[in-house]
This record gives C-alpha cells, structure tokens and sequence, in this order.
C-alpha cells in the first residue's frame, strides 16, 4: 500500500510538473529561433536542431521603426496601472475591512456580512456586463484610451479582494491589541495605525499579491478600454499574434511579460507556508 | 467604542467602489430597454429585447450551455487535480517549497499571454505535440475540430487555473487541526480510510469555498477563448461573454448587448446561489 502510493505520487507529481513546464521550455527555445527553424519544421535542441539566435529577444526593445516591437513602453503601463490600482485598493479595501471586522453596522435588514458580501460579490459580476457601460461612460468624461480611466477600473476588479483577504485576516487579529492601545491614551487611528496596522503586515503582502496578480494579468478591460495612446502588454503582446506571427519576439516577450510574476509566486508560497492565507476561504 | 470612527473606516471604500459601480449598472439597465446606435442615442423599447432574447436568439443559449459544460468540467478537474496535487505536498515530501512554488508559477502568468504560446503549442503543422503525436501517424486539429478545440480549451484552462485551487486547497490542509489526525493514527486507520473519513470531512466547508470561487472566475471565460479560437470553429467554442463582446462592441448592437448582459448576470448569480446550496448540502450532511 504504502509502496504503491509513493509510487503513484511521484508519478502524478511527475507529469504534473512537465505539464507545467512545457510551455515555458517550449516558448525559451522558441524565442532564441529564427525564420527557418520555426517554419521548416519542428526542432526543440538549440546547437543540434537548430542555431540559436538573439534576435527575438533584440526586436523587444527596438522601435516599430526598426521593425522592432518596442514592449518597454507596455511593460512600464502595465507596471504603473497594476500598482496604482493594487495600492489604492489595499488602502481603501483595508480600511473597510477593518471597519467591518472590529465595528458593527446596522442599517435595517444590512448588516456587516451583508456589507462585506457587497463588496466580495463585485467579483461575481461578469466583465462584459461592465464593459459597455464603462467603454461609454468613459467616453463621455474623455477617460477611453488613459492610464487614468483603466486605474478607476482595475479599482473595481482590486478592492474586492483586498477586502475578502482582510476582513478575515483582522478577525484573527485578536482584539485585545487594539483595546489595550485605546486604553492606553490612542485615539482609534493612532490604535489602527500605530498597532494594528503592524501587525498585520503578512495579511497586507498577501492582500497585496492577490491585487497584484490580477491587475497584471487583466486583458479584457485593457482591450476594450484602450486603443493606440495608452497600451498595456497583454493587448500588445496579443496584437503581435494577429500580424505575421514572428513566433521568437512572440515568445521572448511573453517569457518577459511572466517573469516579475515568478517573484510573487515564491512570495505567496512563503507565507502560505506561514499559514497565512488558511482563514481567507472559509 | 466610539461610533463615529467606523463610519470613516468603512466609508472611503465603500463609496469608491459604489460611485465606480452605480451608474454602469444602472445604465446597463436602462440600455437594455433600448435600441441605440450613434445617430439617434437612446430610444426606449421596452423590452423588446429581451423578448428577442428569449424567444428568437438560439445562440445565446446555446453559447451558455457552452459555457456551463466548459466552466464545470474545468472546475472538476481543477479540484480533483488541484487537491491531489495539494495533498501530496501538504506532508514531507523531498523539495516541498520547489513543488509548491512550481505549481503555483501558471497562475501567476497572463492567460492571455500564456495562450499565444499555447496556440504555438498546438499548431498543426509546426507545434511540438503534433510533432510527437506524427511519429504515431496522429495530426489532431486542436484549433480547428470543433469537438477538439473545446478540449483544448479545457486543456488550456486547466494549465492555467488548477494552481488556485492547489493554492486554496492547499492552505485549508495546512490550517487543519492535529488532533483527528493524531486519533486516526492511535486507531491504525489506512490512508485510504484516513482521506475519506478525516482529511475530506474536514476540507468539505474549504472545498465548498474554492469551487464556489473558482466557478465564478471560470464563468467569466473570454480571454482565453478569444486569442486561441476567436470562437471558432464556427460558434464551436463561443462562450456567453464572447457572445455579448461581439453583439455589443462589434456590431455595435449596444442595446441588445445590455440586455443579454443583464440576462446572464442574474442568471449567474441564481445558479450559483442554487450551486453553493446544494454542494452545502450534499458535503456538509451533518
């Protein structure tokens, strides 16, 4: 029995993990290929199949006037849109989620578990329902097309997060800190900031990471929302794959698009570790 | 405490999210009681259009059952594989913290992106499994069958999203109590019986959670089916967003496109309230 199931665990470990790594070999090869090796049948070993070459990974930084992709100027946008709107919402989303985790509302039949379903329900909300009203809307306040209009929209996809993350972290703050700080001469943002707030910094990484993690890898609403002004590198990297499909800039430039996100996976799996992440899904 | 306090905690949020969201929907609502195109604005209707809807639009539904053969059988998988792989690098395992950041890693990667590569993956002529699949005189169409291209997609999604359900499944094992466990072992019981009797029971509420949260999120399937068939072949693989992202902004059939999209929101928000009971239901017996 025992035998079998190391057995089969390693197995299934096994394929797993080449499942998971195909792609990635299969784009790092590809990305160092040129026209021949792509189009004159399949060829997987660099020096053997094929020659490897640099040029992919060259074009990245090129202007289209060289015949250059030019992803720097995406990669920044990306990177700027993500954080804004992954910091604002952890402010925001923090703050609520304390409120609801330490206060009670009452406002007729609503109550705190109503609140805080409001705000984790916006996830259930389909992106098309909002994607028209939001492409007319910011239309009309000459938003379409801005870093500013797409940070406003990724508010909306973020701060649900960081709440669901927060309301169940500070529950398993105990109590008792925040008490003792007002009983000690704070005001209840002197507790909440002086007290509370360090103590909760795992729960605000992993708050953070999940914001993080779904800014950067939105396409919808930067497709629909921007055109030619404002580029995020999802919608860039895709709109490479409609043209001729040079499949070695292609792949370089989606090795490069996935590789910050490699950080935050161990940065996850850390405090996973730690046992912080456990109450957020009950 | 004090009273006032609370209200500045929970209000900046609260009204940020309100004032983004409020109108949008609102006028979601009110599109879709309209015919609207550029010249003449909105015009009311009434509900014309959801009478199209209802009586005359097969595609719509059948992008929906579309959607809900696509999102269920992704999320099983999802969780039969996500709580396997989570259960085998819960205990001791040689490079535990590797295997767990390894698994975690397509997660963290665009869809979008990591579909282009997939399309590569899977291209007839010059991908590598139809390089491999060749030597055993086998040239699957991935893209272009419409049976196979909707298992491609479940091929694709499941790369993509089995490492969220590891992640949630995963921390609800590591947040499990010792004590069960511990009188399991005094009562010499398999591992088999252990997992069916201890490790399951106590996962059921956690289980619920991640297969409530991952069906949301499968539900929203668009991106992917967009750059690895557009739809195709034919409406084959056509899911509810993509449908209403065609009707509404690309043939600018804004009105109708509200409509369909007010639709399917409550329809979502029924079958997953009726889903979440009857999971409750059926794993939560006592």
């Amino acid at each position: 029995m025992g035998k079998l199931y190391t057995f089969l665990k390693y197995f299934f470990i096994t394929i797993w993990t080449v499942f998971v790594v195909a792609p990635f070999l299969w784009a790092l090869t590809t990305s160092f290929k040129d026209f021949n090796s792509v189009n004159g049948g399949v060829t997987y070993i660099p020096w053997v199949d094929f020659e490897p070459n640099l040029e992919g990974w060259r074009v990245l930084i090129k202007s289209p006037a060289e015949g250059g992709v030019d992803i720097v100027e995406p990669y920044f946008n990306s990177l700027f849109v993500t954080c804004t709107a992954s910091l604002i919402s952890i402010i925001l989303g923090t703050l609520s989620a304390y409120a609801l985790s330490r206060y009670t509302f009452k406002a007729g039949p609503i109550k705190n578990n109503d609140i805080t379903f409001f705000f984790i329900s916006q996830r259930i909300m389909p992106p098309i329902v909002l994607s028209i009203p939001f492409f007319l809307f910011l239309g009309a306040v000459n938003l379409l097309d801005s870093l500013i209009g797409l940070i406003v929209v990724y508010i909306v996809l973020l701060m649900p997060i960081a709440v669901w993350i927060m309301v169940d972290f500070f529950n398993k703050v105990p109590r008792e800190i925040d008490e003792t700080a007002l009983i000690d001469g704070c005001n209840p943002y002197q507790a909440f900031f002086k007290v509370v707030l360090p103590n909760s910094i795992p729960g605000l990484i992993v708050a953070g990471m999940f914001c993080i993690i779904f800014g950067w890898i939105d396409f919808f609403f930067a497709f629909i929302l921007t055109f030619t002004e404002v580029q995020l590198l999802p919608v860039k990297i895709v709109a490479l794959n409609s043209s001729i499909t040079p499949w070695w800039s292609l792949s370089a430039s989606a090795l490069v698009s996935v590789a910050p996100l490699i950080v935050v996976a161990f940065i996850v799996e850390r405090y996973l570790s730690k046992g912080n992440l456990s109450g957020a899904i009950k | 405490m004090n009273f006032k306090h609370k209200y500045i905690f929970l209000f900046p949020g609260l009204f940020v999210l309100i004032g983004i969201l409020i109108f949008p929907i609102i006028f979601v609502v009110r599109l879709s009681l309209s015919g609207w195109n550029s010249y003449n604005g909105l015009n009311f209707i009434g509900l014309e259009n959801y009478i199209r809807l209802f009586t005359d639009d097969p595609r719509f539904w059948e992008s929906f059952f579309r959607l809900s053969f696509l999102s269920v059988t992704t999320v099983v998988l999802q969780y039969v594989i996500g709580f396997a792989l989570a259960h085998m690098v819960w205990k001791e395992i040689k490079f535990q913290r590797f295997f767990r950041v390894l698994f975690l890693i397509p997660m963290m990667t665009t869809p979008v992106i990591m579909t282009v590569i997939w399309r590569t993956f899977f291209h007839e002529s010059l991908g590598p499994v139809n390089d491999i699949l060749g030597n055993f005189g086998l040239s699957p169409k991935w893209l272009t069958d419409p049976t196979l291209a909707k298992f491609t997609v479940i091929i694709v999604e499941v790369w993509q999203w089995t490492p969220f359900m590891f992640l949630l499944l995963l921390a609800g094992l590591l947040s499990l109590p010792k004590e069960p466990f511990l009188a399991a072992a005094i009562d010499g019981a398999s591992p088999v019986r252990k997992f069916i009797y201890v490790t399951f029971p106590l996962m059921a509420p956690i289980s619920i959670g991640a297969i409530i949260i991952r069906l949301i999120e499968a539900s929203k399937i668009m991106d992917t089916v967009y750059v690895l068939t557009s739809g195709g072949p034919g409406t084959s693989t056509e899911t509810s967003s993509f449908y209403i992202f065609i009707k509404g902004l690309r043939e600018f059939q804004m009105g109708y496109a509200a409509s369909m999209s007010f639709t399917y929101l409550i329809i979502m928000i029924i079958s997953l309230t009726v889903i979440a009971k009857v999971l409750t239901k059926l794993l939560l017996k006592d």
